[in-house]
């Protein structure tokens, strides 16, 4: 199987390109559920972090879910999602939900549990409210780590959205999934190429955010 | 009070008491007094950090808690602005219980300083020293420029007003912590151990600032530092704390060094206090011995005829500046053959402590007096400093606690 | 009960069997990736330009979806255990590198000076110094790339069975059978939490310079943060 010939023939393949089974269909499906999934997840695993790792309490218990959460197998609750609630979105974003909240709140709650107590101690002092701190101080401080954790949970999701395929949806998976079951080895060799791409657009657009979110004084300053 | 030697401070006080600010009613003084009353911190585990502590710490003053690890001094300090809660007793800011008011609306009026400065990296110097100003919900452009301006009263470039803490020096940095918590003008300043994260050299500069300022200011400052001599150069009054959180002494600098209250506090004073004492008695009436000063160009004959047998005399130029020693008997007239007279002490500015030393730095023993334009007042031997301290203790015990000297502890 | 463990004889496994199959294709790519990550992370530490462009390159690997990596490998290694393992060893570097560099740098200075001072070499320096310190850093990675490979390795179903327990989900679904996939899903999770506390108590007995755990463990003991997560930051 020469990888990058199959490669080239899917993508110069005009055919590919177009309609309900096309790459840009099927790279915004899978955008889509990579945004859904992110979402919901850093709805979660954000204010939860943040807070525990405020207020520094907590910590173990949140170890404990994480762990737990980690030990969950996303294929294993997919077909089990599949069983219990059949076809549909659902049963997708449960699994990537469970998923990517694990490196969202923990690295939240590490980023804001380590920043510098100087500068903490020294709001609080001035008489700044506690929400206030957290958001004014902790989180700027915190934020290189914390935009890592979303980072590393979108690059998780987008190679694990391929799932979607197995219960008839869209997205990228679905060329690799029909590509197997079709022995269209194009097929799966795009598809792959397809995720990787998406997880490097990934990487590109957190990249910008944190330049364009974190500020010089903190960026700088991170040169461990 | 006896203080340190912030003359000037106490004239402004006398102003401020007198003639108060138009629109200020009442005499500030006493609305800003903090007192601290029978107040107790404890441990679940058991530990006393701070053990029925009473104190009474006055306005336009640099009150300074010092001791050994373990003597409650932070932990009194934090329980100012309530950052610790007392397990018993009150206490009050200008008589009002700090209980009574909102936790934050007490913090935003006493400025905080710490140890690192604890700056917010993530935002620029000026808005740093924003901070305070934009709580109390002044404009940005209004806490901007009072920023600024705050940037120069402590003696910050301007230029640096956009840079970011990273690019700062530990002592600018410490700095801008003082300037952040000048911003929003409050009587009180707490400051736990702001200096002592930096070089001895940084350190000095960073005290004289403060000391600077707080001449301009006048603020109630309550400062924290384990380092005795730092207390006694900054301090108007010091509370000495020993370990379990329990007042020692609470005293102006030079009856501490005269008199310590008990050995703990002599041994925490370190050796030497005598002559460190002596910081804070003036030159002003030592004996000079003008006999041996001689301008350039006077008859040899008459030099070896009014000074003691052989003695050396101190040859000055026309305008009575020093030039050097020399022996009368042998001196050729020349003066390059003259032997340096080494350092000078300023008469009335200097304190006896500097006589001391300069006589024992001369190669003659005698210590060379100057006026504020470097002529030459007159010579001291170690004798004459001698007998000058002890007049000068002999009164300080005769009435009460005499003005202190303007001068500064270490000079 | 039976439904659960009740195994139909087309794959070939126990209960037990599947268990152990699917062990062994999970912990041995990691197993393999550690051993890998080890020198990979200090050439990356001694020469940090490495690292980025390393980071990377892992994070894309990464981001290939485990079947398709699968299935490309099919006609290397064909439809065996061996065709799981090795993306699952790839994809555990992207967890294990900035966790063995991120437990490297995690060693004091002063430690390395006192090292170099005293005359201990660079190889016996990294076993015997930095190694054992950087412990908590590492098994924090091991946690985190063992819970996702034991995850992953149930992906093996969709190639020929291969995916251990995971195969119980395929048979699931050929033969109505939804307690066959809890019984997979259940077994798998227990399965990871159980090796996930065996790695925490294996930190515990190597790290006796340790303070137990709560409030005193640092960062890279109480909570496994994801590691290919606050490194890539060397990246950007």
């Amino acid at each position: 199987m020469n990888v990058l010939n199959f490669m080239q023939s899917f993508f110069s393949d005009g055919s590919h390109w177009h309609g309900r089974d096309g790459i840009p269909q099927r790279v915004w499906e899978h955008v889509q559920y990579t945004a859904a999934a992110l979402a919901i997840a850093s709805a979660i695993g954000l204010p939860v972090g943040l807070v525990t790792g405020h207020t520094r309490r907590g910590g173990n218990t949140l170890a404990f879910l994480a762990a737990g959460a980690r030990a969950l197998p996303t294929f294993g609750l997919l077909v089990l999602m599949f069983f219990w609630l059949g076809l549909g979105i659902v049963p997708v974003m449960i699994p990537l939900v469970v998923l990517a909240i694990p490196p969202v709140l923990v690295t939240t709650y590490e980023a804001v549990r380590t920043v510098d107590p100087s500068p903490v101690d020294a709001a609080r002092g001035m008489g700044m409210p506690e929400a206030r701190i957290l958001f004014q101080v902790e989180v700027p401080a915190a934020l290189p780590l914390i935009l890592s954790g979303l980072r590393s949970a979108t690059v998780q999701i987008v190679s694990t959205a391929t799932i979607a395929a197995y219960v008839s949806l869209g997205g990228v998976g679905r060329y690799i999934l029909d590509g197997l079951y079709q022995h269209d080895y194009e097929k799966v060799v795009g598809g792959a190429a397809l995720t990787a791409v998406l997880a490097l657009l990934a990487l590109l657009l957190f990249w910008a955010v944190g330049r364009v979110a974190v500020s010089p004084g903190v960026r700088r300053r991170r040169t461990a | 009070m006896a203080g340190s030697g912030h003359r000037l401070i106490r004239l402004r006080t006398l102003v401020h008491v007198i003639a108060p600010r138009a629109g200020k009613a009442v005499p500030e003084g006493f609305r800003r007094l903090i007192a601290i009353e029978d107040v107790s911190k404890r441990y679940a585990d058991g530990t006393v950090a701070v053990d029925r502590l009473s104190l009474q710490i006055p306005d336009h003053s640099i009150t300074v808690l010092v001791g050994p690890s373990g003597c409650g001094k932070t932990t009194t300090l934090r329980m100012i602005n309530r950052m610790i809660e007392p397990s018993s007793g009150t206490i009050r800011v200008g008589g009002e219980d700090v209980r009574a008011r909102p936790v934050n609306t007490l913090r935003r009026s006493m400025g905080y300083v710490i140890q690192n400065a604890g700056l917010f990296q993530h935002r620029t110097v000026l808005d740093n020293i924003a901070t305070v100003p934009r709580l109390l919900g002044w404009s940005r452009q209004r806490a901007r420029e009072r920023a600024a301006e705050l940037m120069e009263r402590v003696g910050l470039d301007p230029a640096m007003a956009r840079r970011y803490p990273y690019q700062l020096s530990g002592g600018q940095q410490q700095r801008v912590g003082v300037a952040r918590a000048l911003a929003a003008d409050p009587p009180i300043l707490l400051m736990d151990e702001p200096f002592s994260a930096v070089d001895p050299v940084v350190r000095r500069s960073l005290q004289e600032e403060l000391l600077r300022i707080q001449g301009e200011l006048g603020k109630a400052i309550v400062f924290v530092t384990h380092d005795m001599d730092e207390a006694i150069t900054i301090g108007d009054r010091i509370a000495v704390l020993r370990t379990g959180g329990r007042l020692a002494q609470f005293a102006a600098p030079d009856e501490i060094l005269s008199s310590p209250a008990d050995p703990f506090v002599e041994e925490f004073l370190g050796s030497d206090r005598g002559i460190r004492g002596l910081s804070f008695l003036s030159t002003r009436d030592l004996e000079l011995d003008r006999s041996r000063v001689f301008p350039v160009g006077s008859d040899r004959r008459e030099m070896s005829g009014r000074a003691p047998e052989g003695a050396p005399v101190l040859v000055t130029d026309a305008d009575g500046r020093p030039l050097g020693w020399a022996d009368p008997g042998s001196w050729d007239g020349n003066v390059e053959a003259l032997e340096p007279y080494g350092p000078v002490f300023e008469v009335g500015r200097d304190s006896l402590r500097v006589a001391l030393d300069r006589t024992v730095l001369s190669p003659t023993g005698q210590a060379v007096g100057v006026d504020g334009s470097g002529k030459v007042l007159g010579v001291a031997g170690q004798e004459t400093v001698a007998a000058a301290i002890r007049s000068a203790r002999r009164r300080r015990a005769a009435d009460a606690p005499q003005e202190a000297p303007a001068v500064k502890a270490g000079r | 009960m039976n439904g659960f463990f009740d195994i139909p004889s087309d794959l070939q496994h126990s209960y037990g069997g599947l268990i152990a199959v699917h062990m062994q294709e999970a912990l041995v790519p990691v197993l393999a990736g550690l051993l890998l990550a080890l020198p990979v992370g200090l050439l990356c530490v001694r020469h940090g330009w490495l690292y980025a462009p390393l980071l990377w390159t892992s994070t894309v690997l990464y981001a290939i979806p485990s079947i398709a990596f699968f299935v490309v490998l099919i006609d290397y290694t064909g439809l065996t255990q061996l065709t799981v393992m090795i993306p699952l060893c790839l994809y555990s570097l992207v967890v294990l590198v900035p966790a063995v560099v991120d437990g490297i740098r995690s060693v004091p200075e002063e430690t390395n000076a006192a090292a170099s001072a005293m005359g201990i070499g660079l190889a016996r320096r990294y076993l015997q110094v930095q190694l054992p310190i950087a412990v908590p850093a590492i098994t924090a990675g091991l946690r985190v790339a063992v819970a996702s490979s034991i995850s992953l390795v149930s992906v093996g179903a969709l190639i020929g069975n291969q995916g251990g327990l995971g195969n119980l989900l395929t048979t699931a679904q050929l033969y109505g059978r939804p307690r066959l996939a809890v019984s997979s899903v259940v077994t798998t999770a227990v399965l990871a939490i159980v090796i996930d506390a065996l790695l925490v108590l294996l930190r515990r007995v190597l790290t006796p310079w340790q303070p137990p755990s709560g409030r005193a463990a640092g960062r890279s003991g109480a909570t496994p943060a994801d590691p290919a997560a606050h490194t890539a930051e060397g990246a950007s």
